[in-house]
């Protein structure tokens, strides 16, 4: 039983392992700034849920008890990272996009981020 | 009845702020349950005032569907990049920007919509329209931006707007 529950721990580390390792590759390999955003993502998600997995299966087969702590890691970095995506993506946007270079809006006037400062109204 | 609408006036965050204080103590006892509780309501009915207008969640079948299909195409998309990233050379990558013209008028309905698709890997959120449309978004790879756009209102819009709005 217990070797099982170690080719398991071993198996999400290593997927773990596996994709914060191919998230930080591709935050070296790809090659323009919003495409490297991307890259992380996987990090964030599967990089840390493999980790997770493995370290709530370690408590289950070391304790005998079931600790689920490690969600609420999941938790608050599901809240966070796109929030962080987000920031550096209009950074992006103010430093090196146009509304030229962005596809158009289908409804409204502008982009959030680039939208002009209306007009000062002249003094009565 | 009025009276606990009062006391609690978000029932979904009492349970969740309960859950949380649950698994913050990783220990299931009595006192933490009553803690749990008791941290669940008096957080809620103290932010009320600063939170006018809260969206009714409706269909809680269908915010575990929601979840559950994130998840997975949390997943399959984690999957796809990686062999984008490895075995692609970027010159074949066709990165895009694509506009996804938005139903959902809540406020709170479109924040998870962007939290999604910048979670699914392959896709970022990056901005709003001005007057909140449209959503602006960032794909790793999209020889077709048309395909994307449909899939994120099918897949994920549609749930939202039913249980949102």
């Amino acid at each position: 039983m217990a070797q099982i529950y170690e080719i398991l721990i071993a198996a999400f580390l290593v997927i773990g392992g596996v994709f914060g390792f191919v998230g930080s590759y591709g935050l070296i390999k790809l090659d323009n700034p919003m495409s490297r955003l991307h890259a992380p993502t996987k990090a964030t998600t599967l990089g840390v849920g493999g980790v997770l997995i493995a370290s709530i299966l370690f408590t289950l087969m070391s304790e005998g008890r079931l600790s689920l702590h490690e969600l609420l890691i999941t938790l608050f970095l599901f809240l966070t990272a796109p929030i962080t995506a987000n920031f550096i993506a209009k950074m992006h946007i103010h430093r090196h996009e146009t509304p030229e270079s962005l596809p158009k809006v289908d409804e409204d006037q502008d982009w959030a981020t680039l939208a002009r400062e209306p007009k000062p109204e002249a003094d009565p | 009845m009025r009276l606990l609408q009062r006391l609690v006036p978000h029932p979904i965050l009492t349970v969740l702020l309960t859950l949380v204080w649950l698994l913050l103590v990783n220990h299931i006892s009595l006192n933490s349950l009553v803690f749990g509780l008791f941290l669940g309501i008096v957080i809620p009915f103290i932010t009320q005032p600063y939170w006018p207008d809260r969206p009714n969640l409706r269909n809680p079948g269908m915010i575990l569907q929601y979840f559950g299909i994130v998840l997975y195409d949390i997943v399959v998309a984690n999957i796809v990049v990686a062999r984008l990233i490895l075995f692609k050379r970027n010159a074949q990558l066709s990165p895009a920007w694509v506009c996804i013209p938005l139903d959902l008028r809540t406020p709170e309905a479109i924040t998870v919509l962007a939290a999604t698709i910048t979670l699914t890997p392959g896709t970022v959120s990056a901005d709003l329209s001005d007057h909140g449309h449209s959503l602006l978004v960032h794909c790793l790879d999209a020889p077709d931006p048309g395909a994307i756009r449909d899939e994120i209102k099918q897949r994920y819009e549609r749930r939202l707007m039913e249980i949102f709005e």
